[in-house]
């Protein structure tokens, strides 16, 4: 019988290994719908330094054809895009500043992924634009509860600001704003691994050792969220979630072969960790190594094309075409994992220098610095320079030739900018309004309201070497509860943001059979606009004394009550006649005890005789009997209180 | 009468040739030496609201097509942008050029002396009278000594406060100058001049509204008189006929100065969006920088939570004295201006010294009857410890960071204090001086018994 129970018992568990197995595979048919990709992108920096790059991209078909239900695509993402009708959405956490000197900022992945230090979020809404903004402060709880950070502080109508032009020429539904100085950890980062299908467990994401990406110099965890579900037109365009986390790594360089060569760099000596398969859930798993054009032509300077050798044997390499500017082509090395966690030995990717070799990035086109002048507290000027690059330097050296710059910044109500002190200085050159400012428009900051935002489109002379903006400020005294726990250190000016409207960077990568299907690939295939960012500025603010409220209310009472009462006392003061008149008034005005002399005087049959001046003992019992008579009451009436409340 | 007209006849190239040093040391100052000590930013000489460079923010904004109240910059009356906004623009050397500014100024405080010494004659003349009807010929002999009018403009002139406030860039200048244009038109009896001066005042500044009183009491009694009651005189009666013209003419101003800015804020602004950035950011004291005010310190410092009940309380400080002080004062609606202009310079929300320098300006109006004023060398040697205290302290706040606010609100709160004692000092030795008026006359009245 026993017998007969257990091999049914292993019939069901086949059966049931079976079914499972069958509906498994199922899942794998349907997810046509759903995508999830994973990629790294691997980019060896001029000054010894790694950069790498992860992409995760989750799709979904829109909600009309594929309905409500995901097995891959994040649930809260789903739901956040639906509540509040987001069309597109970014949010960064950053930590370190990108070096556009040395790491450039020209290309695609350098465009988009150098962000501001801090918390940045924007976004665009699919609402009427009287409810953009209840929009916005309920998206910022949302995602501060997502993400473990304090967005929310982006609720308050001080901290965002509603771009026009400059930004994004998208509508006015559009919301940026910017914490500079949120911290960004881990506690950050898991909840976004969270929204991943394989979290860090298998795939690429299973290099992000915590200490080895914060250890880097720069780091910059980013989403960006784009819907296509409330196009008016349906398209087959679902949600589109990018995920990706920007790390500037420097290589451990225990093997020193001079300083002349660069150091050399694989996975395990950057991460210390491997990847030991794809995440199975991923359609496609791609790891690329992109050499930069100048880096590739350098090496092709030294006369041997092999300046570096690869520890696995590339499965594609991709050249670029039509380069910028006819700039060389870049290369693209992909390495596909394919295979699953458990069946092979893990990926390595290790690049070793053999030829020491230098080049150096494709900068934007202006190299832009903010800083503050002035010293004291009171007040200040905010000056923007902008320095011409080997790429401006190219430019056609016509008259009539002008490099279009658009500055957008927002400064936080206490900084009192005068926008009319803007001045525009050409190579030393103070310059009229009209001949640099093409278009600005301004909404100028109020008191604990809204900050100010300047957006301001420069037009500048091709061959300039350098121009700088200023702006003067005054600084403005806060109440005591709206400084910060850490008042002397400062307040944070958020970045501004420069873009500049003639220049688009994309990078073309073909294959021989076509172009390559990777969505980071495509996303470095698409035109867009080159950003970059500023630095934050840290204005030093005067502070009141804090200990100081019950002093300051007593003192300045004591003042008020010496105005009031010394004038008081002043104005009735009399003396002399006036006291003399008023004595006179008291004689007349006593008639009751007049009255009460005069009936005592009839009822005891004596002659009145009128009191020529009353016996002042008499009028002192009067009073204290008076008094008596008022303490009586009080008392009376307080154990009446104490009596039926008490 | 005849001799002292003659004797001011006698003073008057004195006078003139003074009045004209005055306005040259400012010129020179203007031109040669514009912006050497930075008084355009001192917060003792511009506030908020008078801040020259905040007009020309908000005359900026004005051309670039959006509302000069757009941003909290700008809290003046948009006729003031209309006026003196064309002159604060670039001529494009990069600096701004004040130079027209500056000139508008020392006219303006050029007009305000002259004024004050008119009022000053009127005042005399209406003194020498009724002393004369009186009988009190000891202070008639005394009174004879001191031009007040003179005095008090050239006090007015020379007083440093006034010339730092000139150079300083700052509004005041035209804010006094429509007070003391009130005031002249009052004791002129020019009944739509004063409503006038009354009405661009109350616009300009809100304060001067308390001013209604002792103008009214101006139209319809006349000018200052010794005490009517202790006198039993009743040779004057209060007109009405003129206290309903000056209303009137008052609505007819204020109906027109409002149209005008309506004209001025057209596409851009509201009144209502005026009257919420002016007198509404007056009343609810929005910011904070220091200034030589008490209420600064007090609104950053005291908690939230009672902010608006000592709002009112403050500005209840001010209209609780204006009654009493009315019944006690209201033979001198002179003196009481004065004291209601010193009052309201003492505990206003932004005060400058602008303010300081037209009330001890016309303080000297009376200095024939505050002649035993006590207290007055300790209050000059106070007024002068703190004006100069003040700005080291801000130094050492603000710039070297060695100090601390403390220690500027201290002066702030000592240049208030004494701002008081000189209120009160001056309003009780009136007082006295009416009694000793009232004993002088009885003498002399039991003489000729």
């Amino acid at each position: 019988m026993a017998r007969f129970v257990h091999s049914i018992f292993v019939l069901l568990l086949v059966f049931v290994c079976y079914v499972v197995s069958e509906s498994t595979s199922d899942a794998v048919e349907q997810l046509d719908g759903e995508e999830f990709s994973e990629e790294l992108l691997f980019r060896a920096l001029p000054d010894r330094k790694v950069l790498s790059h992860f992409h995760f991209e989750s799709r979904v078909p829109p909600t009309s054809s594929y309905g409500h239900h995901h097995r891959l695509f994040p649930k809260a993402i789903y739901q956040l895009v639906h509540k509040y009708r987001i069309r597109e959405m970014e949010l960064s956490f950053t930590q370190g500043r990108w070096n556009y000197e040395s790491w450039g900022g020209f290309d695609p992945v350098a465009s988009t992924n150098a962000k501001p230090p801090g918390v940045e979020l924007w976004a665009v809404f699919d609402v009427p634009s009287d409810q953009v903004d209840a929009s916005w402060k309920n998206l910022t709880h949302t995602l501060s509860g997502l993400f473990c950070a304090s967005i929310n502080f982006l609720e308050s109508s001080t901290t965002y600001s509603s771009p026009d032009w400059s930004f994004k020429s998208l509508s006015s539904n559009l919301r940026y704003g910017s914490l500079p100085r949120e911290a960004v950890c881990t506690e950050n980062l898991t909840p976004w691994l969270k929204l991943l299908p394989c979290r860090d467990k298998s795939g690429i994401s299973s290099l992000m050792d915590r200490p080895s990406i914060y250890r880097g110099f720069y780091h910059s965890q980013r989403l960006h969220l784009t819907s296509g579900e409330f196009n008016p037109v349906p398209s087959n365009h679902g949600i589109v979630l990018q995920q990706t986390l920007t790390v500037v790594l420097q290589p451990n360089t225990l093997e020193t072969h001079g300083r002349k060569l660069q150091p050399n760099w694989s996975m395990s000596s950057l991460f210390g960790k491997t990847v030991d398969g794809k995440c199975s859930l991923a359609k496609s798993s791609n790891i690329y190594l992109h050499l930069e054009g100048n880096l590739v032509h350098n090496m092709k300077n030294e006369g041997d094309y092999s300046n570096f050798e690869l520890s696995i044997s590339p499965d594609t390499i991709t050249k670029e075409v039509n380069p910028f500017h006819k700039q060389h082509p870049s290369i693209l090395y992909g390495f596909s994992i394919n295979h699953s966690s458990h069946n092979s030995k893990p990926f390595d990717l290790g690049f070793k220098w053999k030829l020491p070799v230098t080049w150096s990035c494709v900068k934007p086109p202006l190299h832009v610095t903010r800083f503050l002048m002035g010293s004291g507290n009171e007040k200040g000027a905010i000056a923007l320079s902008l320095q011409s690059t080997e790429l401006s330097q190219n430019l056609d050296h016509n008259q009539k030739c002008k490099l279009h710059v658009d500055v957008f910044q927002v400064v936080p109500w206490y900084i009192k900018v005068y926008y009319h002190t803007a001045k525009v200085y050409v190579n030393g050159i103070l310059q009229s309004h009209e001949d640099t400012i093409e278009k600005l428009s301004v909404s100028p900051s109020e008191d604990k309201v809204s900050p100010g935002v300047m957006e301001m489109s420069l037009s500048l002379p091709c061959d300039l070497k350098s121009a700088s903006l200023t702006l003067e400020f005054d600084k403005g005294f806060l109440h005591i509860d709206e400084y910060p726990p850490d008042a002397n250190q400062g307040f944070d000016i958020p970045s501004a943001i420069i873009s500049y409207p003639q220049f688009q960077t994309r990078m073309e990568y073909k294959q021989d059979n076509g172009s390559i299907k990777s969505p980071m690939v495509s996303k470095m295939q698409e035109k867009r606009k080159i950003l970059s960012y500023t630095e934050v500025l840290l204005v030093p603010l005067t502070t009141p004394d804090f200990s100081m409220p019950y002093n300051v209310i007593t003192i300045t009472c004591t003042v008020f009550a010496l105005y009031f009462g010394s004038l008081m006392n002043a104005l009735r003061r009399r003396v002399g006649e006036e006291e003399r008149l008023l004595k006179e008034k008291d004689k007349k005005i006593g008639k009751l005890p007049l009255l009460l002399s005069k009936l005592s005087a009839k009822l005891r049959g004596r002659p009145w005789d009128p009191p020529s001046s009353p016996p002042p003992s008499s009028t002192s019992k009067f009073i204290s009997s008076k008094v008596i008579l008022k303490i009586v009451l009080i008392a009376a009436i307080a154990f009446g209180w104490q009596y039926y409340y008490g | 009468m005849e001799k002292s007209s003659e004797k001011s006849t006698k003073k008057q190239p004195w006078f003139w040739s003074s009045a004209v040093a005055s306005i040259l040391l400012r010129l020179v100052l203007i031109v040669y030496y514009p912006n050497t000590l930075n008084f355009s930013s001192r917060p003792e000489i511009s506030t908020p609201l008078t801040s020259l460079r905040r007009l020309a923010e908000g005359y900026w904004l004005k051309q670039s097509s959006m509302s000069p109240y757009a941003g909290s910059m700008y809290h003046g009356s948009p006729l003031l942008l209309s006026i003196l906004g064309p002159l604060t623009i670039d001529r494009g050397e990069g600096k701004p050029n004040h130079l027209l500014c500056g000139l508008a100024f020392v006219i303006a405080d050029f007009i305000t002396a002259i004024l004050i010494r008119a009022i000053g004659q009127l005042l005399q003349v209406a003194d020498t009278k009724s002393l004369k009807s009186l009988g009190a010929t000891r202070h008639l002999n005394v009174s004879e000594n001191f031009p007040s009018g003179d005095i008090a403009a050239l006090v007015y002139l020379w007083n440093p406060l006034t010339i730092i406030t000139c150079l300083g860039y700052s509004t005041s200048p035209i804010e006094n100058l429509v007070i003391v244009l009130a005031l002249f038109g009052a004791c002129k009896r020019l009944v739509p001049l004063a409503a006038f001066g009354w009405v661009m005042a109350s616009h300009l500044s809100l304060y001067p509204v308390i001013l209604v009183i002792p103008l009214v009491l101006l139209v319809g009694f006349g000018l200052d008189t010794p005490p009517r009651k202790l006198f039993s005189l009743d040779s004057t009666t209060f007109s009405w006929r003129r206290v309903f013209i000056f209303i009137l003419w008052a609505s007819i101003w204020a109906i027109y100065v409002l149209i005008l800015c309506g004209i001025s804020l057209k596409e851009y602004s509201s009144l209502g969006e005026m009257f919420k950035r002016t007198y509404g950011f007056i009343l609810s004291v929005e910011d904070l920088s220091p200034n030589i005010g008490v209420l600064w310190y007090f609104f950053a410092e005291v908690f939230d939570f009672f902010r608006n009940f000592f709002l009112m309380v403050f500005h209840i400080n001010i209209l609780f004295m204006v009654l009493p002080l009315a019944i006690r004062l209201h033979h001198r609606p002179c003196f009481l201006a004065f004291v209601y202009i010193a009052i309201s310079s003492v505990l206003k929300s932004y005060p400058s010294v602008g303010d300081s320098a037209l009330y001890l300006g016309l303080l000297g109006l009376f200095v024939n009857a505050l002649a035993d004023m006590q207290f007055s060398f300790f209050l000059f040697s106070g007024y002068l410890g703190t004006l100069l205290l003040s700005p080291v302290m801000h130094n050492l706040w603000i710039w070297r960071g060695t100090g601390n606010a403390n220690f500027y609100y201290a002066t702030a709160m000592a240049y208030a204090c004494f701002q008081i004692i000189l209120v009160v000092e001056s309003v009780s030795s009136m007082l006295n001086h009416d009694r000793a008026l009232k004993q002088g006359t009885t003498t002399v009245e039991k003489k000729v018994q």
